[in-house]
């Protein structure tokens, strides 16, 4: 692209500048997010209840604990794997060039399977939010249900379509890759997705600290 | 550190004070529709923000007249208490988000390249398409009024009055879904201004060389990417629990009333300073030109200017004084609150300070900023009133916090966008305005701006509270309410000069040549209007009032900038394609907003038509190729 040739005050691409500025600004967006579901916490009157069992006055009817801690830690790790898959992506598009000798510099220098890899272990981690959320509204927890439902799911929801968005930009990514072939010029493209990516996760740090460890 | 003046030095030979006999080259507005629609020139989209802010400006005024002569006399029944509701909602609405805060985007716009050294913003694309969304957003959310569907709960929407429950039917709806769309305009433009303003400024334009406008508008970006999150995450709780029934404001499932307002607050307080700081910038370029000293205390400014950014985040709950936060919390937000009078009132001795000895010219832009420096400080002081809860608690939701921040958004804002607008005038449209219709629409303004806010205050300590649609006789408030109704009718009066005025210098004023106030930084080395490429060559920059510093003067840039006449194309300078799929990518947006209310079809298609647009715009180069 044209615009990287252009004079500018850091040295840095605009694009960069750009992304930091939006991540900043996401930064708050969750903040706001996180602190909701944190008030909000223990004070909804009808259950389910995320960490204690419940026992419905009316019905009679024992609600579990409504969080899988063991199944999310699972998807928690895939996606964390997803952030190193993003690493070796942008550090085989970067080292397109260097000569690939061995079956291993070939595998890891192939920004396909990293790309693809990425894409692959966040649809992953979708899917494990998809199974979540089902099963919690078969137990009996919906996003209208109490103050717990409402804020947890419009919380990791918000994270989850982040998630999405990044798929989609990866998916994107790989195929250009597939079209033309990513270059070290097209470096910064992917380093921008990438910065992208490990906000994402790293956000998810967050969400599975303060919303399923923490009693 | 020391900026040191040189009068009568190679200034005289750059900076001629005499307007140029030849008339200016109005290429720039002669061009024909599509050009604007398709525009990504800096220049132009501020021009565009100029106009349609300026035509929300006249809305919004509108509107405060009908509550003016409503409320001009007991038992008025010129509207009903229905649509006086939606009225006085739709005004601070109208006011903040489509008048005040674009205002000062169109000067972002314009000025943020030109003072620093830039052909366009970093972002040209992105650009056009902030302004879209601020036109279609701000459509959406004031055509409703016609059809009596206009918001009616008040500009800072409390709930659980804005709940489904208390106010049914789709006038809520067109606020919450309509700041969402705003939000967006807002974030955009200042993801992009942050950018320009750290990465395109030109050689030797350090950061503390940068004109004070544009350091405020630095911070102001910064306000917004970080505040309007806050008020995006209150508003899209409240749209989940109007269209899909959840939970985050409904008391009978034990949520917390005051949710709301700390997530509005912590977005609101900064606002205010989004609303303001810009002002103060463009009173940090008048004082100077028209006292011909340099700014007095330039760094002790740029620090205030973040240190109240800073603040500006840590006293939001001094709005809610009265629903009983207890005592830490009241004296906590109390301290911060009198702690952030300190940086303003910084800037207030500065100002003072430039005039202090300076060979002051009153023209009607100084006029305003001088209007400014006087009228602010009323409305400062009344704001540190408000900072002691026990006080806060007598003054709150009366007419007296009216005219507090009437003080500061008329007397702040409006003054130093007034001050703006008649010095950037030349600039913009290569004539001057007329400066005795300027001073009289500044007199009759200040006079009127007085009359109708100043006896707001008794009214308020005679306990009339905001919001009430009529009154009794009887109870002290007839003569005060008449005073401020006579007050808001001659508003109209200066209003209308300064329109006249405005209309009549673009097709007649005197014209200005590229430097008519004698000022000293970069967009005055430029050709009045600006050429689209703006810097022929790009200037070295080596102090903070390159015009005035004749030794560090760029000579030879200034000198080749300066000559203008010549196209893009003689120059080699390569600009970006006009292009409409930023308009497309905002109407589609639009529409998939208007979804929501509408149905999902709407929303499904525009979405669908969205990314296609979007797509076409990413994949499609923003300029020619060039070696």
């Amino acid at each position: 692209m044209s615009a990287t040739s252009h004079y500018t005050s850091t040295g840095l691409d605009n694009r960069k500048i750009a992304i930091w500025a939006f991540i900043g600004s996401e930064c708050m967006l969750f903040a706001s997010l996180i602190s909701t579901y944190l008030v909000y916490k223990g004070r909804s009157i009808t259950g389910p209840f995320p960490h204690e069992v419940w026992k419905d006055p009316s019905t009679g009817h024992v609600f579990k604990p409504i969080l899988n801690i063991p199944v999310t830690s699972m998807s928690t790790f895939v996606l964390l794997m997803s952030s190193l898959a993003m690493v070796l992506a942008l550090a085989a598009v970067q080292n397109k060039h260097v000569p690939k000798r061995t079956l291993g510099d070939k595998i890891l220098g192939s920004s396909k399977l990293w790309l693809f890899m990425t894409a692959l272990l966040g649809a992953t981690f979708l899917g494990f939010q998809a199974f979540e959320f089902t099963s919690f509204v078969h137990e009996g927890l919906t996003i209208k249900t109490n103050l717990f439902g409402s804020s947890f799911f419009t919380l990791t929801g918000f994270h989850g379509a982040h998630v999405t968005a990044g798929v989609i930009w990866l998916l994107t990514l790989l195929m250009i890759d597939f079209k033309r072939g990513l270059t070290p010029d097209d470096a910064l493209n992917v380093d921008i997705a990438a910065l992208y990516w490990h906000f994402v996760d790293v956000v998810w740090i967050a969400i599975f600290t303060l919303v399923y460890l923490i009693r | 550190m020391a900026t040191t003046y040189h009068p009568g030095s190679d200034l005289e030979v750059l900076t001629p004070y005499t307007p140029s006999p030849t008339p200016a080259t109005a290429t720039v507005h002669k061009s024909s529709l599509w050009s604007w629609i398709t525009t990504t020139d800096h220049k132009k989209i501020g021009t565009l923000y100029l106009f349609t802010s300026l035509f929300f400006f006249i809305w919004g005024g509108v509107e405060a007249e009908i509550i003016r002569a409503q409320l001009g006399g007991p038992n008025r029944h010129l509207v009903s208490a229905e649509m006086y509701n939606q009225i006085f909602t739709m005004h601070g609405t109208t006011m903040v988000f489509l008048a005040i805060m674009p205002l000062s985007a169109a000067f972002f716009n314009y000025l943020i390249p030109l003072q620093i050294g830039a052909r366009d913003v970093a972002f040209p694309r992105l650009n056009a398409f902030s302004y879209w969304v601020y036109l279609f957003g701000g459509l959406f959310i004031s055509l409703p009024i016609f059809f009596k569907l206009a918001p009616n709960g008040g500009w800072f929407g409390y709930v659980p009055l804005t709940t489904r429950t208390y106010t049914p039917g789709l006038n809520v709806d067109f606020w919450v879904v309509g700041l969402q769309i705003l939000g967006i305009s807002s974030l955009a433009a200042a993801f992009n201004f942050i950018t320009t303003i750290i990465n395109l400024r030109a050689p030797g334009m350090t950061l503390m060389r940068m004109p004070i406008f544009t350091w405020m508008s630095f911070v102001v970006q910064f306000l917004i990417i970080l505040a309007f999150p806050a008020i995006t995450v209150a508003l899209f709780f409240l749209m989940m629990d109007r269209f899909f029934g959840t939970a985050f404001y409904d008391m009978a499932k034990g949520a917390d009333p005051l949710l709301w307002q700390h997530l509005f607050w912590v977005f609101g307080h900064p606002e205010v300073y989004i609303l303001i700081l810009p002002a103060f910038g463009l009173v940090s370029e008048v004082l100077p030109t028209f006292a011909k000293k340099p700014l007095f205390g330039y760094p002790v400014m740029v620090y205030s200017g973040i240190l109240i950014g800073f603040l500006g985040f840590g006293v939001w709950a001094h709005h809610m004084f009265a629903v009983g936060m207890g005592p830490v919390a009241d004296s906590v937000f109390s301290m911060t609150t009198m702690l952030i009078a300190i940086p303003t009132g910084v800037k207030i001795f500065n100002w003072i300070g430039t005039l202090a000895q300076g060979q002051i010219r009153y023209t009607t832009a100084n006029l305003f900023a001088i209007g400014l420096v006087g009228l602010f400080t009323i409305g400062g002081i009344s704001g540190v009133m408000h900072s002691s809860p026990p006080a806060d608690l007598q003054q709150t939701d009366s007419y007296f916090i009216v005219a507090h921040f009437h003080y500061v958004l008329f007397g702040g804002s409006i003054m130093g966008i007034f001050a703006g607008i008649y010095y950037y005038f030349p600039k913009l449209f290569g004539r001057m305005m007329d400066e005795k219709l300027g001073k009289a629409h500044f007199w009759v303004n200040i006079i009127a701006m007085n009359l109708t806010f100043f006896p707001m205050h008794f009214s308020g300590m005679l306990g009339m509270p905001r919001r009430i649609y009529t009154y009794d006789a009887g109870q002290g408030w007839e003569t005060f309410n008449a005073m401020s109704t006579g007050g808001a009718y001659l508003i109209v009066v200066a209003t209308l000069i300064f329109l006249f005025n405005f209309f009549r210098s673009m097709r007649s004023g005197t014209p200005a040549g590229p430097n008519p106030w004698g000022a000293a930084t970069l967009e005055w080395t430029l050709p009045s209007p600006v050429p689209e490429y703006n810097f022929a060559t790009i200037p070295t920059v080596t102090s903070r009032y390159p015009l005035w510093e004749g030794k560090d003067v760029d000579i030879e840039s200034a000198r080749i900038n300066q000559q203008g006449g010549k196209t893009a194309k003689q120059l080699g300078i390569v600009l970006p394609y006009n292009t409409i799929k930023p308009l497309l990518v905002a109407l589609f947006l639009v529409l998939m907003f208007c979804g929501l209310l509408v149905g999902q079809r709407l929303l499904i298609g525009a979405a669908a038509a969205m990314a296609i647009s979007l797509y076409a715009w990413l994949t499609s180069p923003l300029e020619p190729e060039h070696h």
